[in-house]
């Protein structure tokens, strides 16, 4: 594969949301590549703006958010320009989200397996044993027993729920997956369980990640390059080991030194 | 001697969860817990969802009573607590902040009506009197006065709102503080904030605090000693530096090797990741085993191994 070619390109991206006090800028004027293979974490504190792109990329926002400026391509397609039939097709097979409350993402009435199916059927026409089939494999994957697809979400672990969760994302073997928050509200070791699991087949079926948190530590073990974001601009972009190493930003700089750490012990 | 702020004798929870159709299944969630807590100091309990921390925390309050065990206020079993005043002095003493900043405040209700109702109810407060000490707590709690009191809680920021959640726990006067999860919900950046205010407010005030976390890289911001638990026991126990430079039980030493470290590059290596599945699920597997010996492996610092 190119490494150096890009699989997205966003160019002067502005986002607004209509408020009873007038407009308000959520994303102002983004530029932001990802490569194909590889990481790109996107950080910041709530409210910069961060999950306000990932919903752009996919064109998941609704209103009162507006994209009124700017351009997004991936894989050279011209994403605003999408008809919504076309748009349903792209989304998933191209591009797939993992949200940040995967618990909340399922429907808590149907059985896993009927979650599959609607993705595997709605966008593939797939027979309903291929889609059982596929499933099963899918979640092998993410390390889960077959036989957990006719239980309910509810019956899962959070740990499990968010497995699921990346394994539908994976269903159509997108080019890009965007992780919000994809393991924030797990404890540390399922976190890292997930996270060395989600690197394992990223290494083996080639995708490129969108990673978005407001843990740094956490992202500099995954992305190959950071964007840092404050208030609805991107301030900083570097290779993980110069933002960790040596930020240009103050802002930067500041974010590292809020975060509790266990390094300081020693 | 005076005997400990909170202490905590062969303390065991089982639940009995049933379900619709009448089958029952018992949950040990704490199982013989014993520890002390002198005043004045912290002590964070540590370990994943479902080792019984929160279990812990809440039996500790008396928001339920125990399966079988005691939990000792200053020296006495809060199960014989008689008479409205005597509940009402223990429940003033012993407070808890929750992990979720906003389904802890009435949403109905202004700052100023939350910090304000602790000090009329349990000290007696109106007038001047009232409106300076609440002034005060504000203070205390690092908040803007002229920009939060009159606010309501969604007109605020999940930090401000656990402080909120602080300042009401001081307006209470409360004697021991039972946090769980303070900041898992705060974003990263204000973590660290929020943490050395209540280590600041503990000297201050010579609180005494149960520090529940998940995060056992946060325990020493606050405690002086740490216990780790898991499955319903605790594994672990000593100062908080101690057992985070010198892990050993095999729990403690997963649970300092998934803390986030920017040094160390997950790289997608599968063995790598397999290992760690390995261990996690051979530790997971300890579980269910009986504990161990408990030893002394340094001065304070104790493993059931």
């Amino acid at each position: 594969m190119d490494q150096q070619s890009n699989l997205v390109e966003v160019r002067g991206l502005k986002v607004d949301f209509m408020t009873t006090t007038g407009l308000f800028t959520a994303v102002n004027a983004v530029d932001l590549d990802i490569r194909r293979g590889e990481v790109m974490g996107l950080a910041g504190e709530s409210g910069c703006g961060k999950s306000t792109i990932a919903f752009a990329l996919m064109r998941l926002h609704r209103p009162p958010a507006i994209i009124s400026g700017g351009s997004i391509r991936v894989d050279g397609e011209d994403v605003l320009a999408l008809t919504p039939q076309a748009l349903r097709r792209w989304r998933w097979r191209k591009v797939s989200m993992v949200f940040q409350s995967a618990m909340n993402s399922l429907n808590p009435v149907l059985t896993i397996f009927e979650q599959f199916r609607d993705v595997l059927v709605g966008h593939t026409g797939m027979r309903r044993e291929a889609a059982r089939a596929r499933a099963e494999e899918l979640m092998k994957l993410v390390g889960i027993a077959a036989a957990r697809l006719d239980d309910y979400p509810h019956q899962l672990s959070g740990g499990m729920r968010q497995r699921v969760v990346l394994a539908m994302a994976l269903a159509l073997e997108p080019e890009l997956i965007i992780m919000d928050e994809p393991t924030t509200a797990l404890d540390v070791v399922v976190q890292r369980e997930i996270l060395t699991e989600i690197m394992a087949l990223k290494a083996r079926l080639g995708f490129s990640l969108l990673f978005i948190t407001h843990d740094l530590a956490l992202m500099a073990q995954l992305a190959d390059r950071i964007a840092i974001m404050l208030k609805g601009r991107i301030i900083e972009v570097g290779a993980t080991q110069q933002i960790v190493e040596a930020p240009e930003q103050a802002y930067t700089r500041a974010l590292w030194d809020a975060m509790p750490r266990l390094e300081t012990l020693s | 001697m005076t005997p400990p702020i909170l202490e905590l004798v062969a303390a065991s929870k089982t639940f009995r969860i049933r379900n619709i159709f009448g089958g029952e299944k018992s949950v040990a969630a704490l199982q013989q817990v014993s520890l002390k807590l002198d005043e004045g100091r912290a002590l964070a309990i540590v370990g994943e969802s479902g080792s019984g921390k929160s279990t812990l925390g809440r039996a500790a309050t008396g928001l339920f009573p125990l399966s079988s065990g005691q939990v000792l206020f200053r020296g006495r079993d809060i199960a014989t607590i008689r008479g409205r005043k005597a509940r009402l002095k223990h429940r003033r003493a012993v407070q808890m902040i929750f992990q979720d900043p906003f389904s802890a405040l009435n949403p109905a209700h202004t700052v100023r009506h939350h910090l304000e109702r602790p000090l009329r109810l349990h000290h007696g407060l109106s007038g001047v009197a009232l409106g300076e000490r609440v002034a005060g707590i504000v203070a205390e709690a690092e908040l803007d006065p002229d920009h939060t009191l009159d606010k309501y809680p969604h007109e605020l920021s999940g930090g401000q709102r656990q402080r909120v959640n602080l300042a009401r726990v001081l307006a209470v006067g409360a004697e021991l503080v039972v946090a769980d999860e303070p900041t898992s919900m705060l974003d990263v950046s204000i973590r660290r904030s929020m943490l050395e205010l209540i280590a600041r407010l503990k000297t201050q005030r010579g609180l005494s605090l149960l520090y529940i976390t998940h995060d056992i890289a946060t325990a020493h911001y606050i405690a002086e000693e740490t216990a780790v638990m898991f499955g319903g026991r605790i594994v672990e126990w000593g100062p908080s530096r101690e057992v985070i430079a010198r892990p050993v039980h095999p729990y403690t030493r997963v649970l300092l090797s998934a803390v986030p470290n920017a040094s160390e590059r997950l790289d997608g290596d599968s063995a790598a990741a397999a290992a760690f599945a390995v261990e996690v699920a051979r530790v997971r597997g300890m579980a269910r085993a009986e504990v161990g010996q408990w030893t002394e492996v340094s001065p304070g610092h104790y493993a059931a191994v």
